[in-house]
């Protein structure tokens, strides 16, 4: 096949469509869609192949933005319609683009049971724990008190936390980055497109006009260095300007250690990509007592929905003797009149 | 052989026989009926049948609410339904008596398994004494057989447990009316050695109950007659015996076939469409992909996203399931994807009655969705044309790019009758054309003919384009929420479907071609309908049926059919939603007739309408 040859005279400005981007300015929108745009051509996979699907909300504009199949479907439907799709062509380079809420609140079964499925997708979730495209109402990932056009005393309900959500489904591909940081986001992206299964990716992403600094306690240039852990798989759990503190085990916890004042790297937790306790463990972990891990958390190999489901239709065609409809049509007791 | 020994007794000639098998619903009730009704597709009668079970798996033992029923009706003539009333009922227990009993007319037949009237279970059924001894069925024919018993007895020296040998029942039950209506028992024998291929030991008891259930009627000195009912005159041709939801299954995969394209389905189990979906998952070698998703939304969008990758994408469900879908059709609408969606109807509103039947979704599958939003509908008729019409619903889905409802109903689904085989290689074709080049091409870039846009699936290099549900520009499909635009796609949409009509053939009218009386039906009354007008006609009335396959377009031509008789009665399993589209259609004064017991038309019933209409009270 010539996959490679003919993706890799492709550039970003392939991946352009002719649709002007109608984000606000200065969304972390406009970041992902350049991240992906760039990425596309590297990726070995023909333009014609590639296929967006988003629901409804901010982020799930994203296919208009995309110059290759697309389909802007209905309010956090993307994973089932994504799942149709990919199970009866294979051959498709299927991605879905989803929000906090079109992908936690009104689609979060059908995340989960993409997720379980293990369907070779890859899920790109911007998390900004508001709803934009209604004007400022809370979401499923807002954080408790959050006082907003529909809360307007705070909310009263405890968030989701989306990795936490991905794992508990058994996502064999469960990573994070950030609208901002271009390198990290892309990186990720690439290995998620690469994993064969359901790749989960959430992306913190800020919205200026209804949430502006969601995530600043985690992106801002000048804490970043102590509030995100960057996972590395087989490395330690090592964060810190100065790369001087760490995290590790205390009994069923974990716990954060100063590695100038007491603490030894190797008392430091390994990052295992196979680990899932490792994970969840790690997906519960955030500001201000713990850095926020950013990277994949879990990368495992387990069979796909859409090869297993090809794989049984393959086996029940060879072993069909007569496979046409008359044989079909004439099977059982039949009588001639 | 049975012939020598049968000549001792009478063997007495009937045209006609409707036989109901009623126990508990743990007693193989719809068992013992489908293997009666193979035996007799066999002997090759014409035949309808109605299975009529609860909702509940297994109601509480005995009583009421745990009666299963399965009615049969078989003919040397046409026949088209499964029989107003029973000739012979079979009752397995006080149960299904008390519930059975009021249908079964003066002098007919009554077989009951006499072990099963204990006190206990008498007074389950909610009788004060027992029916056998308190002279209140004087006026049948009554047969108390020792079920229970002789079963046991056929099987004393196996070692089984007891609760394993009363499984058996049902198998003494069909085995003696098998006699009692000169079946051949050996399609159920052979099939009683494939389904218990390894339970040998079960294989073995359902057999010698059989048999014994036979030999009884054969030898003992209780029934003095045997009734032949002979073969039927039908059209030649290879026959089988098939319910509604196979054949649907079938004619959805045929179209598949013949279009060339995989076929996928999505959906969720409902009664009574999940058999659909069990039929189809047992044909993948036909490249059939059945997908069982998280609930009804998730069944009908992966359909909707194997639709934009190019296959025959079809979801099954009910009425609830229909709710649940209402915004993916909508977005189907939208996108102009082919898209069948069968709804196998049942009671409702909300849960209402899961395993009877009612035609009151048509309303829903109109117009149960948010705007001007047309989807063509089709129903079938009876259980084998719901091959016919689901092959045609694909046909119409891929050929226009729209959804299209398949509006079948519990009756038809799990109703059985003969269905003459088809030669695959004589169906009509399904043309698909995807687009490939990508010179001149827009999403939305309509067939002149048609008004279908352009099926460009991806995969294919150059026609990279982004559908959605969002109003899009009347040519390219870009984001368009200009004023005059969006009118003109509604209209389009709208001229799309009703340009359906050049697909519809000239309706088929029954009788005279002008007349007193127009009978108008769609879907599962056909039968009762039928019979009916041709009851009325040999009492010499000018009465005929029409029956409408298309429901969403009309029929062109139905206008004036409907202005060649004085009054058109229209029979629905509803409060009366066709006949409201007919009124409003076409300004004529169309009286409904409306049911809604979860029970199809006794033929009674519309004669008896018809008969007030023509002004001829009883």
């Amino acid at each position: 096949m010539s996959e490679e040859t003919t993706a890799a005279k492709l550039t970003r400005k392939d991946f352009v469509s002719d649709q002007d981007v109608r984000w606000c300015p200065g969304c972390g929108d406009y970041s992902i869609l350049a991240q992906v745009q760039r990425l596309m051509p590297e990726l070995g996979v023909e333009r014609e192949k590639t296929v967006f699907i988003s629901g409804i909300g901010c982020s799930s504009r994203f296919p208009y933005y995309m110059n290759t199949y697309g389909f802007h479907s209905i309010h956090g439907r993307a994973p089932a319609i994504a799942t149709g799709l990919k199970a009866s062509r294979p051959d498709l380079s299927v991605w879905v683009v989803t929000g906090d809420g079109d992908g936690l609140s009104i689609g979060g079964n059908h995340l989960l049971h993409v997720l379980r499925r293990n369907v070779d997708v890859n899920i790109l979730l911007f998390n900004n724990r508001i709803y934009g495209l209604t004007k400022g109402q809370y979401s499923p990932t807002s954080e408790r008190g959050k006082v907003t056009k529909s809360t307007p005393l705070g909310s009263v309900d405890f968030p989701l936390h989306p990795i936490t959500v991905a794992l508990g489904a058994e996502a064999t591909f469960v990573a994070r980055s950030i609208d901002v940081e271009a390198k990290h986001l892309q990186a990720v992206i690439r290995r998620a497109s690469e994993h064969r299964g359901t790749s989960f990716v959430e992306i913190l992403q800020n919205c200026n006009i209804f949430n502006d600094g969601a995530f600043s306690d985690i992106t801002d240039k000048d804490r970043k260095a102590e509030s995100q852990l960057v996972l590395e798989h087989g490395k330690p759990l090592v964060f810190g300007k100065e790369r001087d503190k760490g995290i590790r085990m205390s009994g069923h916890k974990l716990e954060v250690v100063d590695l100038n004042n007491g603490g030894s790297e190797s008392d430091l937790l390994i990052h295992d990509e196979q680990d899932a306790a490792l994970a969840f463990l790690l997906s519960t972990l955030q500001p201000p007592s713990f850095p926020a891990p950013v990277g994949v958390f879990r990368a495992v190999d387990r069979p796909t929905y859409d090869a297993s489901m090809a794989a049984q239709v393959e086996k029940a065609k060879e072993k069909a003797a007569n496979a046409d409809l008359d044989a079909l049509f004439n099977r059982g007791d039949t009588w001639e009149v | 052989m049975q012939s020598e020994t049968v000549a001792e007794k009478a063997i007495e000639e009937r045209d006609r026989v409707v036989i109901r098998f009623a126990g508990d619903s743990g007693d193989g009730m719809q068992l013992a009926g489908m293997h009666f009704t193979n035996e007799t597709a066999l002997a090759g009668n014409d035949l309808s049948t109605l299975p009529d079970f609860p909702a509940e798996i297994r109601a509480p033992a005995g009583t009421l609410a745990g009666v299963s029923g399965f009615q049969l009706h078989f003919s040397s003539l046409d026949i088209f339904t499964p029989g107003d009333q029973p000739d012979v009922l079979v009752a397995m227990n006080p149960a299904a008596l008390k519930v059975n009993v009021g249908d079964l007319p003066s002098n007919g037949i009554l077989i009951v398994d006499k072990e099963q009237f204990t006190d206990q279970n008498i007074k389950k059924a909610e009788f004060t004494e027992s029916p056998l001894t308190d002279g209140s069925l004087d006026r049948y024919q009554v047969f108390e057989v020792s079920i229970t018993k002789l079963t046991l007895n056929a099987l004393n020296d196996m070692g089984l447990p007891t609760r394993t040998m009363m499984r058996s029942r049902n198998f003494f039950a069909l085995g003696l009316t098998s006699w009692l209506f000169q079946r051949d028992i050996e399609p159920t024998l052979r099939w009683i050695d494939a389904k218990f291929a390894k339970k040998p030991e079960i294989a073995e008891a359902n057999r010698r109950v059989l048999k014994a259930g036979y030999n009884y009627g054969e030898t003992a000195e209780v029934f003095r007659t045997a009734y032949k009912v002979k073969a039927a005159e039908i059209a030649p041709g290879r026959y089988r015996n098939i319910t509604g939801n196979t054949a649907a299954s079938l004619g959805l995969i045929a179209a598949a076939r013949r279009a060339d394209l995989r076929l996928f389905l999505g959906t969720y189990p409902i009664t009574p469409a999940s058999d659909i979906l069990h039929e189809l998952a047992s044909h993948k070698e036909y490249d059939v992909y059945t997908f069982q998703a998280e609930d009804e939304i998730a069944g009908v969008g992966a359909a909707l996203g194997a639709a934009f990758g190019g296959a025959v994408a079809v979801t099954s469900t009910s009425g609830p399931g229909i709710c649940l879908k209402s915004e993916t059709i909508n977005l189907a609408v939208s996108v102009e994807l082919p898209l069948v969606i069968a709804d196998i109807q049942r009671g409702g509103p909300s849960t209402g009655l899961p395993t009877k039947t009612e035609q009151a979704d048509l309303m829903l599958a109109m117009y149960g969705r948010n705007s001007d939003s047309p989807v063509p509908i089709l129903a079938p008729a009876t259980p084998a044309d719901c091959f016919s019409v689901a092959y045609e619903a694909v046909r119409i889905a891929i050929r226009y790019m729209t959804p299209v409802f398949f509006l079948s109903d519990g009756y038809l689904a799990n109703g059985a009758e003969p269905w003459r085989i088809p030669e695959a290689a004589k169906l009509p074709p399904v043309e698909v054309e995807f687009r490939k080049d990508p010179k001149g091409f827009f999403p939305y870039l309509r067939n002149r003919e048609t008004l279908s846009r352009p099926w460009a699936i991806p995969g294919t290099p150059g026609l990279e384009h982004r559908v959605g549900g969002i109003e899009k520009d009347y040519l390219t499909g870009n984001v368009s929420y200009a004023p005059m635009n969006h009118e003109q796609m509604v209209r389009v949409r709208a001229r799309k479907i009703a340009g359906i009509v050049r697909e519809i053939p000239p309706t088929e009218v029954n009788g005279p071609a002008e007349g007193d009386l127009l009978i108008l039906g769609w879907g599962s009354t056909y039968g009762s309908i039928e019979s009916a007008t041709r009851a009325l006609q040999a009492e010499g009335e000018k009465v005929a049926h029409a029956h409408i396959r298309f429901i969403n377009p009309l029929p062109p031509d139905l206008n004036e059919i409907l202005t060649r008789y004085e009054r058109v009665l229209v029979p629905e399993l509803n409060m009366g939603q066709l006949v409201r589209m007919l009124r409003a259609e076409y300004l004529v004064d169309a009286i409904g007739l409306s049911k809604v017991q979860g029970q199809p038309f006794k033929v009674s019933e519309i004669v008896r309408k018809a008969k007030s209409l023509l002004g001829k009270n009883q």
